[in-house]
């Protein structure tokens, strides 16, 4: 057997193969494939394999080391879990979808140049939208094509960025660029960076999109765009300063709009980006001890966010309903999940003895050392925040609270098949496990000597009690103020709302004139043109019918036409518009490259 | 199982209620008492029961400063961050 085999090629030609796997042997086959990755993980060992010459560039596809080893591990178990959390789904191409986004996130993992990466990048972007689209309500679609829009956006900015920095260095190799003396590709490819993950004001997709995703789909999306986000910052900009200010306000922005919101995983959605928030920050200060913390916040994350959307997911699997205003005291009928997602909701809150808690304060303590402490404080002030909505709101008001249900609903509801059960149960003993056995998580990060340290304190009775304290003091605030915290039925607008609506008033900039002139025209034409001349004579007539009518009307016909073109381009044809822009900017770069 | 033993509780919610009050009192004396503090960075963080009044204080402060910030309307319009769920529809 070979050292290396990319697990990312093995679920995309397993997702290829997947609809030829019929009858009996579906099931068999989606288990199989995600484990035959991961074995190819553990299999793995550190060096460089994989590598292309390509023109006159050489690609890497395989750089084997402990910074891709923690994110690979992490990403090939999710997908195991994943997958059989979606195992009663008949639609195989949503498991296709699945399986060849994860592909996508373990090519950049693995790659070790910006032409793979970027090939992998919108690999992800233009997969994943799938899980948008398959949900197949009304909003699906115009969900998706957001989504793809923002990220077509930002792959060009990235695209950019290191173009720029190939023309003006000549290196293509993704690894650690000059944070200290940053150009401005380093900033384009930043942004390209953040904004998968989801880091204000680049954020809005994050929400719209996982909110509206199918049950299966939302719980692979929330593991894999934003946390292969934090591994291409780790690797490419750690100790960019930014990062910290970036970070933190992520960590309360994604607090504040949980609070206002409404529907359960729009709510988990906003609490990825406050979780991304730590990760981002850890970056940017940039110490081995923060990206140590960075990565196991990373790995922590994947696992319990995982698990909360699949609890919230399994509810509204079983009753249709994902809002808070419609349901509630429903531990009678799923006590399972409730149980499943208050373990995520301790883990994300960093409870002694689950998975955030070993994960999250190690950023914390990290910008300690570093004396930011205005960051560390921030950042602990966001965790009182994630208890009182992922771990109190949450739970509360799905399972506990005022009975918002409908008749239907109620009896709907029930705990959700076995296989979902099974999938949360394993994410549930991973949280518990990683919280309680540090050396499991510790052993993988990249920095030993700083785990080792950081071990000694962790269950130090100072950090025990600190933590304590902050949740269950928070937790007597959340029940003295719990009327303030009422579920209402509303929905919070974001920055989408610049393209949402600021893109609808584009639209109509350029529809409402051309229209105007259309219609202008068409009138002018039938009092001068056409009707005084059909009354003088057939010369004329015919003359109207053969020259004005073919010059004139064509005119008509064409400027109408372009309106009708540019309906088209808002309403439905826009994945051509963005394979246009994509190639036309990727051909105008290339040419300023070598012109 | 579990529905039986939350039933339990919910049945017994004033004991339930006292015994949690009972451990957040146990909780601060204990770190008044028992925790060694020097591991601690900042001086404030030696206050008794600091990390206490931390997050009471950061739980009220985020419920109210999100609340308000989703209900107040912006520049003087009838625009709020709240909006009817049918705000982007035609």
């Amino acid at each position: 057997m070979t050292e290396f085999i990319h697990p990312g090629f093995v679920l995309i030609f397993g997702a290829l193969l997947l609809p030829f796997a019929m009858g009996p042997l579906r099931k068999p086959y989606i288990m199989l494939v995600p484990i035959l990755a991961f074995m190819s993980v553990l299999n793995m060992q550190h060096g460089t394999y994989g590598v292309v010459n390509f023109m006159d560039w050489e690609l890497t596809f395989g750089r084997v080391d402990a910074l891709s080893q923690v994110f690979g591990y992490i990403m090939t178990l999710m997908c195991i879990i994943g997958s059989m959390y979606g195992l009663h789904v008949k639609d195989p191409k949503e498991h296709m979808a699945a399986w060849m986004y994860v592909g996508g996130s373990l090519g950049v993992i693995y790659c070790a140049d910006y032409i793979t990466l970027f090939i992998f990048w919108e690999l992800m972007a233009f997969t994943s939208v799938f899980l948008v689209w398959f949900r197949k309500r009304k909003e699906s679609l115009p969900t998706g094509f957001r989504y793809l829009l923002v990220h077509t956006a930002g792959g060009l900015i990235l695209l950019a960025g290191f173009v720029l920095r190939y023309k003006a260095t000549g290196a293509l190799d993704f690894n650690l660029l000059d944070v200290d003396h940053p150009a401005l590709y380093t900033y384009l490819i930043m942004v390209g960076f953040i904004l998968n993950a989801a880091v204000p004001p680049f954020h809005a997709w994050l929400p719209d999109a996982y909110g509206e995703a199918t049950v299966s789909g939302a719980v692979f999306m929330c593991a894999f765009t934003t946390k292969t986000a934090v591994y291409a910052l780790a690797r490419g900009l750690a100790g960019l300063d930014i990062l910290i200010v970036l970070g933190v306000i992520m960590a309360l922005y994604g607090v504040v709009y949980a609070v206002l919101e409404n529907d359960s995983r729009r709510l988990l959605a906003y609490h990825i980006i406050s979780q991304v928030g730590y990760m981002v920050a850890g970056v940017g200060i940039g110490t081995q001890m923060a990206i140590n913390g960075a990565c196991a916040h990373a790995f922590a994350h994947i696992l319990y966010k995982g698990l909360l959307f699949m609890g919230c997911g399994s509810v509204l699997y079983m009753t249709g309903k994902s809002k808070f205003s419609e349901l509630g005291g429903l531990y009678k009928k799923m006590p399972w999940a409730f149980v499943f997602t208050l373990i995520g909701g301790l883990s994300i809150s960093a409870f002694p003895l689950f998975s955030g808690f070993v994960s999250k304060s190690m950023i914390v303590f990290a910008g300690a050392e570093q004396h930011l402490y205005w960051a560390s404080f921030l950042l602990t002030l966001a965790s009182a925040g994630t208890f009182l909505h992922t771990g109190l709101k949450v739970p509360y008001f799905i399972w506990f609270g005022k009975n918002n249900c409908s008749k239907e609903t109620w009896e709907k509801a029930a705990d959700p098949p076995w296989n979902m059960m099974v999938a949360m149960a394993v994410a549930s003993f991973l949280c518990i496990f990683i919280g309680s056995y540090t050396p499991y998580l510790y052993k993988m990060l990249p920095y030993q000597n700083e785990a080792a340290d950081y071990a000694l304190h962790v269950y130090s009775s100072y950090h025990v009690s600190e933590s304590l304290q902050i949740l269950l003091f928070t937790a007597l605030g959340f029940f003295l103020l719990i009327k303030k915290l009422a579920p209402e039925p509303t929905i919070s607008i974001d920055m989408d709302w610049f393209y949402r609506i600021g893109g609808r008033g584009f639209f109509w900039l350029a529809r409402k004139p051309i229209q105007t002139f259309d219609t202008w025209f068409s009138e002018v034409y039938r009092t001068v043109g056409l009707h005084p001349l059909m009354t003088t004579s057939k010369f004329w007539s015919w003359f109207d019918w053969h020259g004005i009518d073919g010059v004139v009307d064509g005119l008509a016909r064409f400027v109408r036409s372009l309106g009708t073109k540019l309906r088209t381009v808002q309403d439905g044809r826009l994945q051509h518009n963005i394979y246009y822009a994509v190639a036309i900017v990727a051909v105008l770069i290339v040419t300023y490259v070598y012109g | 199982m579990i529905v039986k033993l939350i039933d339990y509780l919910r049945d017994r919610l004033k004991t339930v209620i006292r015994i949690c009050y009972g451990v957040l009192a146990l909780l601060v004396l204990y770190d008044i008492f028992f925790v060694d503090k020097h591991s601690a960075h900042l001086a404030i963080e030696k206050v008794p029961g600091f990390w206490a009044i931390f997050g009471f204080i950061a739980c009220v402060l985020i419920i109210i400063l999100s609340k308000w910030y989703g209900h107040v309307k912006w520049f003087g319009s009838d625009f709020r961050v709240m909006s009817p769920e049918d705000f982007y529809d035609d």
